[in-house]
């Protein structure tokens, strides 16, 4: 019985997670899939918080994406009204409704020219919906602001009593609907329609924080689902409404051990002689005119270079003239955007709110697929507060390290010395190869430096170096460190110039001794030669005067023999041989 | 389109009131409320139009489709087409003063 029972509540809850995928960007992730489907879901706000916004591209993609043909009642405005609306949305609801994807259905209600006497329903309201549903075999419907019946309809109870039995006929008839409805007084919707709308509930809100608007949704309520029940930014612009995946809190974004240059040899030596991580955050921060954004610059033509894309989004120049400046150091972009490769995409931070720009941000990752994002700078974006910033930021990372992109970030600092380091501490964490970029003043200039202040997993150089832009690029070169100085700009050149002088004196120095050695070895090897010569001419007399010895020997001996041949000798032939026996022989 | 009811043609226009109603009935198959309303209806033209008027009585349950066209949510739901402006009385028409209101006929049935 038990587990008869357990096993019947199991199906109930696998047909009640069935969800009906929205095509909205980002919300079917939200919601992990969708709206309820066959039900009614709620979206309610205030005025232009986006509700219809929301409803008309759930229906248009069910249309055109899940070919689910739907019904679009609308209480509000007319079908013309809406066609025109939502055709700057590139929605062509008149073509969808040609095509017999989308019935279009406009309910007036003019209440100054209705009487009421005695009892009536509202039966046409249900005939029409039958009607609208039947003619496409809609699966989806949107009832675009239902409560504007009850201005037109003076007995609410009965209002009630029908709106409960239109979304159990849509229920009954497995319609996936989405219902919009006003923001009440301390409620969620004014007429209170969330008490006939169980399943999910999606607020919508917008609201206006220093000057700059953001939307955000909320799922209030999704009955049967786990559902994030955070605020979550979403956006409507031109290509219709998305929703901001929210930041994965799980940090298991795979890594890459693949190594991508900087654009500057120098930069890349003080890392490891290799450069960053792929799929790195890289921040580069320091004070005005510090080089940031030649180094941003640099580094995006190193990845077109090497024929990857790059996002660039600058902050506070126009791309023209982000462009022409860069040319003045022997960078020119312009070439890499014609080829399609860079991607130069400039707005005023101020423009919209953070939510905005993220999602922009988002998009566009989207459409060019890069593999390097650039943004120049990263703290125009610190309008708001910086708790804001940070939870963007971190979204936003994750994001592209979930992509694999190389984030690389400028950061303009307004302090000096330490705090700088201080207030940036909030996205210090965020990131993983911090250069800090400062002028140093000394002897009437100012000079650039540039360290390595972190660079995760890496041995990265703890050298400040001095950074030299020319028309041909960026240097990076060690600064002078002598007896307890650092040495940068005309007096590091003074001091090189001195330390050269000594060296070349020292080198000819060295050369002249050389050149005294040379000579004493060639005198050297002279007289080894000539004793050599010696040497040969005494063997060779020695070599004679062996000979001639050897041959008087030779006659020596032969004189004997003829001796003894002359003595007359029987054993003449041994004679020779036996010299010492002859002599005995002799005397016996 | 629907189905006439009672009244006259056009040409019957010829006592001089001045007044020729176009009348529509949108009703949904035999409810009550729909019966109840086409009643009180011929009941009331009788009373008080005299003959002037034209009365349609539109069934939604087998032409769905001309719901729209006059906009029509609750039913039953009696239009006034003519003359315009369009009014429309909602309800099963029981209130005969209300009816006589919702058609802009009071003054000149008060004059009666």
């Amino acid at each position: 019985m038990m587990r008869n029972n357990k096993n019947g509540k199991g199906s109930l809850r696998m047909k009640r997670l069935e969800k009906s995928p929205t095509g909205i960007a980002g919300f079917d992730e939200v919601t992990k899939g969708g709206v309820p489907k066959g039900r009614p879901t709620i979206v309610c706000g205030g005025p232009g918080c986006g509700k219809t916004m929301f409803a008309l591209e759930f229906l248009v993609r069910g249309a055109t994406d899940f070919n689910e043909p739907g019904v679009l009642m609308t209480f509000e405005e007319t079908s013309e009204e809406m066609s025109k609306n939502v055709a700057s949305l590139g929605f062509d609801l008149n073509k969808l409704a040609a095509k017999k994807k989308l019935v279009l259905e406009y309910v007036r209600i003019e209440p100054a020219e209705i009487q009421e006497t005695g009892e009536y329903d509202l039966e046409g309201l249900f005939i029409r919906m039958r009607h609208a549903v039947k003619s496409i075999g809609a699966k989806r419907v949107v009832l675009d602001t239902l409560e504007a019946i009850f201005s037109g309809f003076s007995n609410t109870g009965m209002l009630r009593a029908e709106i409960r039995r239109l979304f159990r006929w849509l229920k009954d008839h497995g319609l996936t609907t989405v219902v919009t409805a006003e923001k009440g007084e301390g409620s969620l919707t004014r007429y209170g329609l969330e008490e006939y709308v169980s399943d999910c509930v999606i607020f919508l809100d917008h609201r206006v924080t220093e000057q700059i608007s953001t939307r955000r949704m909320r799922v209030v309520k999704y009955r049967g689902a786990s559902h994030v029940a955070d605020e979550i930014p979403f956006l409507i612009d031109e290509r219709g409404f998305s929703v901001l995946p929210s930041s994965s809190m799980r940090l298991d974004h795979e890594v890459s051990n693949e190594r991508i240059s900087s654009g500057v040899k120098d930069l890349d030596d003080m890392l490891e002689g290799k450069g960053f991580y792929r799929g790195s955050s890289i921040l580069i921060s320091g004070t005005a005119g510090t080089g940031k954004s030649s180094m941003a610059a640099l580094f995006a033509q190193e990845t077109c270079r090497n024929g990857e894309r790059c996002l660039y989004i600058a902050l506070e120049e126009s791309p023209a003239q982000a462009m022409r400046n860069m040319t003045s150091i022997g960078i020119d972009l312009e070439k890499h955007v014609r080829k399609g490769l860079l991607r130069f995409e400039a707005w005023r931070p101020t423009q919209s709110g953070l939510e905005m720009h993220l999602l922009q941000i988002h998009k566009l990752v989207e459409q060019h697929k890069p593999a390097t994002v650039i943004i120049d700078p990263l703290t125009s974006l610190m309008v708001s507060s910086t708790d804001q910033l940070h939870s963007m930021l971190m979204r936003l990372i994750d994001f592209l390290k979930t992509q694999q992109i190389t984030g690389f970030f400028t950061a303009l600092t307004s302090g000096r010395n330490k705090e700088i380091e201080e207030t940036d501490v909030g996205i210090s964490s965020l990131i993983d190869t911090w250069i800090f970029a400062r002028d140093v003043e000394l002897n009437g200039e100012r000079n650039r430096c540039l360290h390595v202040l972190k660079s995760r997993g890496m041995a990265n150089s703890n050298q400040v170096r001095e950074f030299l832009m020319s028309k041909e690029g960026i240097r990076l070169v060690p600064v002078y460190v002598g007896t307890g100085t650092v040495l940068t700009g005309s007096a590091r050149v003074a001091q090189e110039a001195r330390e050269r002088a000594e060296s070349l004196l020292r080198q000819q120095t060295t050369q002249e001794q050389e050149r005294v050695l040379t000579g004493k070895r060639k005198a050297l090897e002279a007289q080894i030669a000539a004793l050599r010569s010696q040497f040969a001419q005494e063997e060779a007399r020695v070599t004679l005067v062996k000979q001639q010895e050897e041959q008087r020997e030779r006659e020596i001996s032969q004189g004997m023999l003829e001796m003894v041949g002359l003595r007359g000798g029987a054993r003449r032939g041994k004679i020779g041989a036996r010299n010492g026996k002859m002599g005995v022989e002799h005397g016996s | 389109m629907g189905v006439k009811v009672g009244g006259k043609s056009r040409k019957a226009n010829a006592n001089g009131s001045g007044r020729y109603l176009e009348l529509r009935l949108y009703v949904a198959g035999q409810s009550p409320k729909s019966l109840a309303a086409l009643a009180n209806l011929k009941k009331f033209c009788a009373e008080h139009l005299d003959g002037q008027y034209e009365l349609q009585v539109i069934d939604l349950v087998k032409t769905p489709q001309l719901a729209q066209n006059d906009q029509i949510l609750a039913i039953p739901t009696l239009v006034r087409k003519l003359p315009a402006p369009m009014r429309k009385i909602i309800g099963d028409l029981s209130d005969s003063a209300r009816v006589l209101v919702g058609l802009d006929l009071r003054d000149k049935a008060g004059a009666e």
